[in-house]
């Protein structure tokens, strides 16, 4: 949480405890009514249906890769052949515990509700973020996507930092942030920002946690040192590392380049077709704008969910690599423009943007074009 | 001492389903359980503002389309974050082929 800070080069402030922040709260912004599209009611709880048994197929699928996987690395250390299997082993563990993540920190990929929690505590170790933070900054950012000072995960802030974004894909500085947190945390410390969105009565929980972690990450690096090797390491808290960059690769696409400050999913999120190897690490977060309009549709049903609101969103992303074409040009815009964004053409069956909320730039800013 | 209003009628409610009605400036969330029973509770969540008949019954369970908060709507219990504050829930009653809910 601590990547949440105040963008000194921009005119935008970040902090949750700042200006921007307020003057959200103020107008209006904070807290608003989205836009939906319309679906009716017997359709939507047909889409809301949830099931054990697809995320119970995968959740075996990604674990039993990830023992495989592993076991090859063990195996062939030393050689070189370890490398595809850590390779293999550093995705499902550093970027397909992201969806996992928020998947399961959402309640939707299974029915039953403790094997959500399960799989959750499990994907939260391995993506090294405190379940009980996250699960509260992931509701803001639900409240207020992309609303600056209110959401606590804009990944990219203006203008852009490609210096950290690149890093980024290395997991480095999420890593850092993340070791800090847990240390910060497990001392008895949370940040102002982290009271601010986490209620007092869970607070207690997040320390407790992140000296549960301590305590096991001691553990990796005590065998480390005592077998003096980075095998264990290789296997427990590395993978974050050099595992993330799938996980980089679609997270960034979910937002980057689009709106902020609007209460429009379909301005500021972005759906994207992707392969489905893509597709089962990151559990179907590709349908992005779906996602966010209608958070209680499980994974395993958003395809559908998709066909029946495209009417009304702007033309999916044909790939991961279309998205990026569009993408990387709107940061190295930003660079100069601050406020500038890619507004994408709806449809002539959708109803317009909801624009009626957005905040405008200072005055003298350039628009979107 | 509350009064005894007509919320819908039997039909308007699928099985393990909610429906809105709105009484006096305020949304309340008419529930038919499974087993065919009726209850009733806040219509927002108690943790932002959403309103539950637009989420998901599941057995006993309404879960807010927000952020999937959940609730117990035969309790009002909240059963998972960030649903952190019970509903208040009102009693029901069925009268002929009407849901009556005594309303504050």
């Amino acid at each position: 949480m601590t990547d949440v800070a105040l963008n000194p080069r921009g005119r935008r402030d970040y902090d949750l405890m700042g200006a921007d922040g307020r003057r959200a709260v103020e107008t209006g912004l904070a807290a608003a009514e989205w836009y939906h599209t319309d679906v009716p009611r017997k359709q939507m709880k047909e889409l809301m249906q949830r099931s054990d048994g697809p995320a119970i197929r995968d959740t075996i699928l990604w674990l039993g890769l990830l023992v495989l996987f592993g076991a090859g690395g063990v195996y062939f250390w030393g050689t070189w052949w370890c490398v595809p299997f850590f390779a293999a082993y550093g995705v499902l563990y550093g970027s397909a515990s992201d969806s996992r993540w928020h998947e399961c920190g959402h309640g939707t990929a299974f029915r039953t509700q403790w094997m959500n929690r399960a799989v959750y505590q499990i994907a939260c170790f391995m993506i090294m973020r405190n379940p009980i933070t996250w699960r509260w900054s992931h509701a803001r950012h639900h409240t207020d996507t992309i609303i600056v000072g209110r959401d606590p995960e804009i990944a990219v802030m203006r203008p852009p930092d490609l210096v950290r974004l690149v890093l980024g894909f290395v997991g480095i500085s999420d890593a850092w942030y993340a070791m800090s947190d847990m240390v910060r945390n497990a001392a008895g410390h949370l940040s102002a920002a982290e009271k601010s969105f986490i209620p007092q009565m869970e607070q207690h929980k997040v320390i407790r946690i992140a000296r549960i972690w301590v305590a096991i990450y001691a553990g990796v690096i005590a065998l480390a040192i005592y077998m003096q090797s980075i095998l264990p390491l290789m296997l427990v808290g590395l993978p974050r590392l050099y595992g993330a960059w799938h996980m980089v690769m679609c997270g960034l696409l979910q937002h980057g380049g689009l709106a902020d400050n609007v209460t429009d999913h379909r301005l500021n999120s972005r759906t994207v077709y992707m392969n489905p190897v893509s597709r089962f690490i990151y559990w179907n977060m590709n349908y992005h704008v779906e996602h966010h309009m209608f958070p209680m549709v499980p994974y395993h049903a958003l395809p559908r969910l998709h066909e029946a609101i495209r009417h009304d969103l702007p033309a999916p992303t044909p790939s991961i690599w279309a998205g990026y074409r569009e993408m990387i040009p709107a940061f190295l815009r930003q660079l100069r423009y601050e406020d500038y964004f890619i507004k994408r053409e709806l449809p002539p069956t959708a109803k317009p943007y909801r624009e009626d909320l957005h905040v405008p730039p200072m005055p003298g800013a350039a628009a979107a074009e | 001492m509350g009064r005894w209003v007509i919320a819908c009628a039997i039909d308007d409610v699928d099985e393990e389903d909610v429906i809105r009605f709105d009484h006096d400036g305020r949304a309340y969330a008419i529930y038919k359980s499974p087993q065919g029973e009726f209850f009733a509770t806040n219509g927002v969540c108690t943790h932002e503002h959403a309103f539950l008949s637009d989420g998901l019954v599941m057995g006993d369970i309404i879960e807010c389309p927000k952020h999937n908060g959940r609730f117990n709507y035969r309790t009002g219990e909240a059963k998972s974050a960030p649903a952190c504050v019970n509903l208040a829930t009102f009693p029901v009653r069925v009268e002929g082929g009407d849901v009556l809910v005594e309303v504050e």
